[in-house]
């Protein structure tokens, strides 16, 4: 629980900063301090577990179905991870306020740094390995808000955006790695996953696993050939820079190869994977560093070469190597946080990083100075300092290494040369910026920084010492315990200690001092040459054309599919329905379920003949009606009206089959239906204009002729199909259950607003959003009426007939207790809110239509949108209310109450959920329809009503 | 029985597709109309065809109709009118802005001058 606590520390802390985000600097970073502080508080008591050998698993299922519990561990290596977060964490904090300027918003800042910082704890504390990848993307994600910060800047957006890609790109291949893992060990649990490495070594899916999941760590610990996306963040504000690119971001990938390491290590695969990225990326970073004019360009390309000597450590693989390789994780983390500080300080007060101009500085800061000495010295490897220790281990692990190969001479080569390129970039750091002459044409005039800002530096220099002169007093309790949790096992024998004797390792360190002092004094040339030919070839040209082409590539699919025609697009939509349909009748197994054929074995529904007859009749009127509408569409008026009669007899149709509700509802909706088509028409050309005869016309109808009969054979036919096969339904369920446990003996609104109540309540709520659509869409809208139909005949001489209107008032109270019975029988009798509604809003609309809107918004409310609010608060408050009573959300209850004239009423919780549908039904059609009638005006400008 | 629904729902589907790949927004929201017909009666027939046995729990009854198509149709009903709302507002702000009645981009000029409004 406390574990728990620990991440969401930092998470309710970015909260908290981002709720009141202007106030003064110093308050917020206080309040980070403050979230940090307590994540380390929470942590506390949990801290002595791993020292004594303890894993801390901690569970609450979440999804269990898919193996997804919210599952966090804690053991050396995850506590290790942790302290280091929080710890560095703290001083960034402390830092990043005197970095930054009273301009910046320091709020966003902190709280995604925060943000940040919860999401490395949560990757290093998961139990879960799915678990781990959310947290995983987390940081991606937040650290796409932290390297944009400026976001003024194109190349903070750029960088940002590269380092999204590319991680985001190592994350999709890290969950499939993930997924494959979990599914091999048989649990995404890393208790079962850390225990079963025989098995997972020896599964046939262990290489595709392997490498998605290397290919989530690489990029994420910008290893070779995905490092060049680390450069391009420096665009970020040092403070970040300190913390992604020494503790926490980079240092994710090389988490997860030593959390994974017990259950991936120890393979030739791993081996040459592992060990050839890191490898790779260990020269290259340190070859391209040495030439680095930027000073964080400097520091990036040297964290990427000290990553790849991490990932090579680990790709060795033997238990020996992870303990250095865990060692030169905490060493790295401690002077390269200092360096990019250093680095941010001399910033701040020169206002450039470009050591081409920064020089001498050893005159004006000589405290910053020394303390970037001694940073830059654990980095080169120099012996007292902390990086040392963890070299000199390193260089003996490649001599072991060695020996193994027949060529193996060539790793400890490869790595002295490294090591020499490592000494001359570092000393470049010192020489280049503190002495070498005097500034040039310097922004600032440079000086100490404020006491502060040295602090994080001072503390982190310090350790850097003290791991360097005393190892095994100051390091060695926690390198062992993290060396245990990355091993889940003995630590081996291993000698903190400053000398070995005369071992090939510590040649290796001096063949490095010496050689990288002397690549230093002769660089000037080299200098020379790489600004001729650097720069040429980069793997962020690769990333450039990639990412280019993919573009090219989506724009090209998105033409090739969407040239703007919706005919063309409907017509490839039909087709491609087309295509599926009949693949299906295809596919359909002969002699298979229902036998083989179009015609099912099911015995044809009996009518009498005189059922039948009628039947037979309807049928034909309907068809007829419908194929009028539809060769006399170019005569609207006329298509309107057929169309009308097609609807009747669709609900004429319901009423013979059993359908009463839908009948009603069909009715209705016909109605309306009508009277909306006819308003829109009122402002439509009332005939389909000629269209000029076109080239490929006949062809272009030759195609909707086909696919309209194609599409109508396919639909009748898939109709006949499933009609003439047995077939099992929900149905008698809910039959059997609408009166006890719905309290209605209408199944059918039982249903909705019961069993179903919660898709009603959807279907209800995109009622209301067409509504709100439609008046959004009619507001600024002016249209113009016609007084001429195409005719040249005036549009109606007599606006509101007087017969008309009287009918229509004295009909309104009849029909709107024909509206309220139905409402209140539909429970038990074909009716309910959908019906009622229609048939209120029908009544309203007549006294619009008759009377005109001038006399009827006088003795109506005008604005609807409350009423359609009403009505969904009212379904939704429903199905709360027995949320309240501790029931499952939209539970109903009922009783029966005998009330006078009405007699036996039956009324359930349901009733009032109907009443909402009733409120949005009636809301909805007359927000539409009365939208409509409104937005008119005369084609002279006259207002008509 | 089951020919004749199954004929009117091929008609129907047949007739709203074609209505549906024509040149002008109000044909098109016409034939939207036609085919919300056919897939209503379409997913109602799925339900299986019952004459006088509606899914009213009544003493006496001889069976009932499957009810759960029936209550899936009525919200598709309901919603229907709200889609055909919709699209023809749509095309009276695309005309009202356009000035054309044309669903194509691509139709190569703005509409007929004789429909035009001033």
């Amino acid at each position: 629980m406390t574990l728990l606590l620990a991440i969401l520390a930092p998470f309710l802390g970015a909260v908290l900063i981002a709720w009141n985000r202007r106030r003064g600097r110093l308050r917020f970073a206080v309040k980070a301090g403050i979230a940090t502080l307590a994540a380390l508080a929470c942590l506390g008591p949990d801290i002595p577990g791993p020292f004594v050998g303890e894993t801390l698993v901690w569970r609450l299922p979440w999804v269990p179905s898919l193996g997804l519990d919210l599952a966090l561990r804690l053991d050396g290596l995850g506590l290790l991870f942790a302290l280091m977060i929080l710890g560095i964490g703290l001083l960034v904090i402390l830092y990043a306020r005197y970095y930054l300027s009273p301009q910046d918003d320091m709020g966003r800042f902190y709280a995604s740094l925060l943000f940040f910082m919860g999401a490395m704890l949560g990757v290093v504390l998961a139990e879960n390995v799915l678990l781990l990848l959310l947290f995983w993307e987390l940081t991606s994600l937040s650290s796409f808000l932290l390297i944009s910060f400026w976001q003024g800047r194109s190349d903070a957006r750029t960088g940002a955006r590269m380092a999204l890609t590319v991680t985001g790109a190592g994350g999709l291949a890290l969950l499939g790695g993930l997924l494959l893992l979990g599914h091999i060990a048989g649990s995404f649990e890393l208790s079962v996953i850390l225990t079963s490495g025989d098995a997972i070594r020896a599964h046939p899916w262990y290489l595709p696993t392997l490498v998605l999941i290397l290919l989530g760590a690489f990029t994420k610990s910008a290893q070779f050939p995905f490092h060049f996306w680390l450069p391009n963040a420096m665009a970020a504000p040092t403070p970040v820079s300190a913390y992604l690119h020494s503790a926490t971001m980079v240092k994710a990938g090389v988490f997860l190869l030593a959390r994974l390491f017990p259950a991936l290590s120890g393979t030739p695969e791993w081996s040459w994977l592992v060990g050839g990225a890191g490898l790779v990326t260990l020269l290259v970073g340190a070859f391209i560093a040495l030439f680095q004019h930027d000073l964080k360009g400097l520091l990036a390309y040297s964290t990427i070469s000290h990553l790849g000597l991490i990932t090579l450590l680990f790709g060795i693989g033997t238990p020996l190597a992870a303990v250095a390789g865990v060692f030169h994780i905490i060493n790295h983390a401690t002077f390269k946080a200092s360096l990019f500080m250093a680095a941010g300080i001399i910033d701040h007060e020169t206002g450039t990083r470009d050591m081409r101009r920064i020089n001498g500085l050893w005159r004006w800061m000589p405290y910053t100075g020394a303390l970037a000495m001694v940073a830059a010295a654990a980095m080169a490897g120099v012996p007292l300092f902390n990086g040392f220790l963890s070299k000199e281990m390193f260089f003996a692990e490649t001599v072991g290494a060695a020996s193994l190969t027949r060529h193996g001479w060539a790793l400890p080569a490869a790595v002295t040369l490294a090591g020499v390129f490592a000494v001359a970039y570092s000393l470049r750091f010192i020489h280049d910026v503190f002495f070498n002459g005097d500034p040039i044409d310097l922004p600032k005039t440079p000086h100490e920084p404020p006491h502060w800002m040295k602090v994080p530096v001072e503390v982190l220099v310090a350790v850097c010492l003290l791991v360097g002169v005393f190892p095994a007093l100051t390091v060695e309790p926690i390198l062992a315990v993290a060396a245990q949790g990355v091993l889940q096992g003995p630590v081996p024998p291993h000698d903190l200690a400053l000398w070995h004797g005369f071992s090939p390792a510590l040649w290796m360190s001096v063949i490095a001092l010496i050689g990288g002092v002397l690549l230093y004094t002769g660089r000037k040339p080299l200098f020379a040459l790489s600004s001729t030919w650097g720069g040429r070839w980069s793997a962020r040209a690769v990333y450039d054309v990639a990412l280019a082409t993919l573009f090219a590539l989506a724009r090209w699919v998105t033409r090739a599919l969407d040239s703007g025609s919706l005919r063309r697009m409907l017509a490839l939509f039909t087709s491609f329905a087309l295509v599926l349909g009949y693949g299906g009748f295809l596919v359909v197994p002969a002699g298979g379920a229902g036998g083989g054929g179009l015609t099912g074995p099911l015995r044809l529904f009996p009518a009498e003949p005189g059922d039948l007859a009628v039947a037979l009749a309807g049928t034909l009127i309907l068809l007829a009606a419908a194929f009028a509408a539809v060769v006399l569409h170019r005569r609207r008026l006329v298509a309107v009206i057929l169309l009308g009669a097609v609807g009747l007899l669709v609900a004429l149709a319901f009423v013979t089959l059993s359908a009463p509700d839908l009948a009603l509802t069909q009715l209705s909706v016909e109605v309306v239906t009508v009277i909306l088509l006819l308003l829109a028409l009122y402002f439509m050309p009332q005939q389909d204009p000629v269209e000029p005869v076109r080239r490929w016309g006949w062809l272009r109808r030759a195609r909707d002729l086909t696919l309209a009969g194609a599409a109508g054979l396919g639909v009748g036919g898939l109709a006949w199909g499933v009609l003439t096969r047995p077939f099992e339904s929900m149905g008698p369920y809910f039959i059997a259950n609408s009166v006890p446990k719905g309290g209605g003996a209408n199944v059918v609104n039982v249903i909705l607003v019961d069993f179903r109540g919660f898709d009603t309540l959807g279907e209800i709520t995109v009622l209301a959003l067409a509504a709100l659509g439609v008046s959004a869409m009619l507001s600024g809208l002016h249209l113009y009426g016609p007084r001429y139909d195409a005719a040249g005949r005036p549009w109606e001489p007599d606006p509101h007939p007087a017969i008309m209107a009287l009918l229509t008032r004295l009909l309104l109270p009849l029909a709107l207790t024909v509206a309220v019975f139905v409402l209140l029988r539909g429970h038990n009798l074909p009716g309910g809110g959908f019906i009622a509604g229609l048939i209120t809003a029908v009544a309203l609309i007549m006294q619009y239509l008759a009377n005109g809107v001038a006399w009827t918004r006088a003795r109506l409310p005008g604005d609807l949108n409350p009423v359609i609010a009403a009505g969904l608060l009212l379904a939704a408050g429903t199905g709360l209310a027995s949320v309240a009573l501790g029931y499952p959300f939209l539970s109903s209850t009922f009783g029966h109450w005998h009330l006078p004239v009405l007699g036996d009423l039956e009324l359930a919780s349901a009733m009032a959920f109907d009443l909402g549908v009733y409120l949005v039904v009636v809301g909805a059609t007359l927000v539409i329809l009365v939208g409509l009638g409104l937005v008119c005006t005369l084609d002279d400008g006259e207002d008509r009503r | 029985m089951e020919a004749l629904i199954s004929v009117v729902i091929g008609v129907l589907t047949a007739l709203g597709v074609w209505l549906v790949l024509r040149e002008r927004t109000f044909p098109v929201v016409l034939g939207l109309t036609v085919l919300s017909y056919a897939v209503n009666l379409f997913l109602f027939a799925m339900g299986r065809l019952a004459l006088g046995q509606p899914p009213v729990i009544a003493n006496g009854a001889r069976g009932y109709a499957d009810p759960l198509p029936q209550a899936l149709v009525l919200t598709a009903i309901v919603i229907g009118f709200a889609m055909t709302a919709f699209v023809i507002v749509l095309a009276l702000k695309a005309r009202a802005e356009l000035r054309d009645d044309r669903v194509d981009a691509e139709a190569d000029g703005p509409g007929e001058p004789g429909e035009e409004q001033p």
